[in-house]
């Protein structure tokens, strides 16, 4: 579009070309139509001649579409990165959470579900009989981590790949969310599993 | 009459009267935790200091009577100086519990650090621990001697109000704790109230305990429906989070102050009634047993009261509003020509606080606006030559259904009536519908809704309605306060009288016609 006569004196905006009336090529749309799909073309037998050539492990310095190819390919996840939420454990397994409610009030999704009970241990004296997060409400905002007098609630998995086949798939008990570990920041790989610059 | 200055305002106040008091004339503040007026003065907690100009040192407010002349500084510097420093030292031993503790949100001690206090704890030491955490002390109650902060208001309540003694301090210094008395429970009928008068989270209630956290809940005014007193009380509802106690919508009572009524205070019998409001609740309507719409339910009683003529009645429980029974007496006694009674209220025990024998909230309301008691349902119905009658409430009504062609019941707990009804029609409770009570004293009081009525219930009175549009004599009410208005002007007793007027603590009987509205 950088052929585009500009009239002399318009204002554009940077970088935003200003579209004059079309030309008599344009207008007749078959000629402009034919140059998108060879564009296009021409993409698609670059690409895929450079895939084929990576499978056998050849120019692999040669990036073969702009795209990450996911799931083959993963990118790199920041080591701060808010991610899939778990529960800490105390020393003796028991959840560090006292179910003071307090993630459950802050959550701006209401996607905390949290019902307490009485601890046997009176020092401790409630724990949460329930603690749901439904992931498909959960809008990764991390005031819950914040919020969290006992440092309970932490969104350290590096788990970012979340998906179910229904609604209800997406919440995550408590046992699942004690089931969580904090993981070492993802590297970005390839489709072969190598770790690459991303 | 002494006339003093507090923080430069002039009030002139009663001989007697303490600062605390008169600078409430004024709508000024005190940050107090012992001081409790409803119980007598303590002057230990010493939150409430004041500077008295021409004293030598800060006096306190809850025990210093207003004398004339008197300067007094409520929030000058040296004020809340004092106030941060004696906040600091309460603290000292406090715990760090407020996750825990159902009292956070509630918490006097939350409130005045935000405002007063608000700084970092220079406790180097450790805290005291006390002998035991959340013990079990009676029934309904928990008591966390770590959290108390030994204001001593529930001692006093105990040795003032229910004159049980049931707790006392023991130990000396910081080591002193609450403590039962040597082989007492705290299970006298007004234990409850010592939760409710705690500034802080050492006395909780074990109903209550970890159900929700309180910023959860919306109060709503209303009326204790256990007996005849109409204690004034706030309906608690959860109404965003239906996860919590297992869907109930109503979490707890607390009592509101009305010194015509029960003061401060209500009995444990009156504070634990709310159950019943989310508990085994009538959701759908019955016509011969089967599951039927509320119209097709309405629609079989209206042709079985049209089949009647005037050879209908109705017999209104006691724990109706003042509302239905007017909507009952005007359909059946007035427009079709039928018969209009009320149930004997159920009796039990009284005292002499709160506690009255007749428990049912309305039973005065029924003998204004209804006039005649049937004892026996069934004597009554034959006597009065009922073919269809029509029940509101909740009654002991066994071999009815022989008696009469048809019987309808407007219920909200299934029960005894429910069983001797061919049509079922689920009602409303106090806490889902508009309304009042008049309380055996004569004092007509209000409730609010606090929660929409449950599954397919609908409002009584709006059923009591649809009945007359069915039998060809329709209101024209939109609201509850519409239908108090044509009973203010029918009934002598509730002339001028208007739920406006009647605001948060009611107003007596017949007061409409001899003084102006009391505004609350």
């Amino acid at each position: 579009m950088e052929n585009v006569a500009r009239k002399p004196g318009t204002v554009t905006p940077a970088g935003a070309p200003k579209r004059g009336p079309l030309s008599f090529w344009e207008r007749i749309y078959v000629v402009e139509a034919a140059r998108g799909v060879w564009i296009t073309t021409v993409h698609f037998c670059r690409n895929m001649w450079r895939h084929t050539l990576h499978l056998v492990g050849l120019a692999k310095d040669k990036q073969a579409a702009v795209t990450v190819q996911y799931p083959e390919e993963l990118r790199y996840v920041p080591p701060r990165s808010r991610t899939r939420h778990r529960i800490v454990r105390r020393e003796d397994g028991s959840p560090r959470c006292v179910g003071c409610m307090m993630c459950e009030t802050i959550c701006p999704a209401r996607c905390i579900y949290i019902v307490a009970e009485e601890d046997p241990d009176p020092n401790i004296e409630k724990r949460p009989k329930r603690f749901d997060i439904d992931l498909g409400m959960c809008v990764f905002c991390g005031f819950c981590v914040e919020a969290c007098p006992e440092d309970a609630i932490r969104m350290d998995t590096q788990m970012v790949d979340l998906a179910a086949y229904s609604r209800n798939g997406m919440i995550l008990t408590l046992d699942q969310l004690l089931a969580g570990e904090p993981a070492a920041p993802r590297e970005a790989t390839n489709a072969l599993g190598e770790r690459v610059h991303g | 009459m002494p006339k003093l200055t507090i923080d430069g305002r002039e009030v002139e106040v009663e001989q007697g009267t303490t600062l605390i008091e008169a600078a409430r004339r004024l709508d000024i503040h005190i940050p107090h935790y012992c001081y409790h007026r409803g119980l007598s003065i303590a002057g230990n907690c010493r939150m409430c200091l004041v500077e008295v100009e021409g004293a030598p040192k800060m006096m306190i407010a809850c025990h210093t009577q207003a004398a004339d002349g008197m300067v007094v500084h409520t929030d000058n510097d040296k004020c809340r100086e004092f106030r941060a420093s004696i906040l600091e030292f309460i603290l000292v031993n406090h715990p760090l519990d407020c996750p825990v503790c159902d009292q956070a949100g509630e918490c006097k001690l939350q409130d005045y650090y935000m405002e007063h206090g608000a700084a970092g704890s220079r406790l180097d030491e450790d805290k005291v621990k006390k002998r035991a955490k959340a013990k079990q002390i009676g029934p309904n109650i928990m008591l966390d001697t770590e959290r108390c902060i030994l204001c001593s208001r529930c001692v006093r309540f105990t040795d003032e109000i229910t004159h049980t003694h049931e707790l006392g301090i023991t130990e000396r210094a910081d080591h002193s704790e609450i403590t039962l008395a040597d082989g007492a429970w705290l299970d006298n009928r007004y234990a409850g109230c010592v939760v409710d008068i705690c500034p802080v989270g050492a006395l909780t209630d074990r109903d209550f305990r970890f159900k929700c956290r309180v910023w959860y809940l919306t109060a709503v005014d209303s009326i204790c429906t256990g007996c005849g007193r109409g204690c004034n009380i706030a309906i608690h509802v959860n109404r965003d989070r239906p996860h919590k106690a297992g869907g109930a919508r109503v979490m707890r009572y607390k009592p509101r102050e009305n010194p015509e009524v029960n003061q401060w205070w209500m009995c444990d019998e009156g504070r634990y009634t709310y159950k019943q409001i989310d508990h085994d609740r009538l959701t759908e309507a019955t016509v011969e047993g089967r599951t039927a719409t509320v119209e097709e339910a309405l629609d079989a009683t209206g042709a079985a009261l049209r089949k009647a003529g005037d050879a209908v009645g109705v017999l209104v429980a006691t724990t109706a509003t003042n509302e239905e029974l007017y909507l009952a007496r005007a359909l059946f006694a007035g427009a079709l020509g039928g018969h209009a009674a009320y149930l004997a209220p159920p009796q039990g025990e009284a005292d002499d606080l709160l506690i009255l024998a007749d428990k049912a909230p309305n039973t005065r309301g029924a003998q204004e606006i209804l006039g005649e008691q049937a004892a026996d349902p069934v004597a009554w119905v034959k006597e009065k030559g009922v073919k269809a009658v029509v029940v509101v409430g909740e009654a002991e009504l066994t071999g009815l259904k022989a008696e009469v062609d048809h019987v309808a019941v407007i219920a909200t707990h299934p029960g005894k009536a429910t069983e001797q009804a061919h049509v079922v029609l689920p009602g409303s409770v106090h806490a889902e519908a508009e309304g009042s009570f008049t309380n055996l004293a004569g004092r007509v009081q209000r409730i609010r809704v606090a929660v929409p009525p449950i599954g397919g219930a609908v409002e009584t009175w709006r059923l009591l309605m649809e009945l007359g549009d069915r039998l060809g004599h329709p209101f024209d009410f939109a609201f509850e306060d519409d239908i108090f208005a044509a009973l203010a002007d029918q009934l002598a007793p509730f002339a001028g009288l208007s739920h406006e007027s009647l605001g948060r603590r009611g107003a007596p009987l017949g007061s409409g016609t001899t003084q102006p509205a009391e505004v609350a």
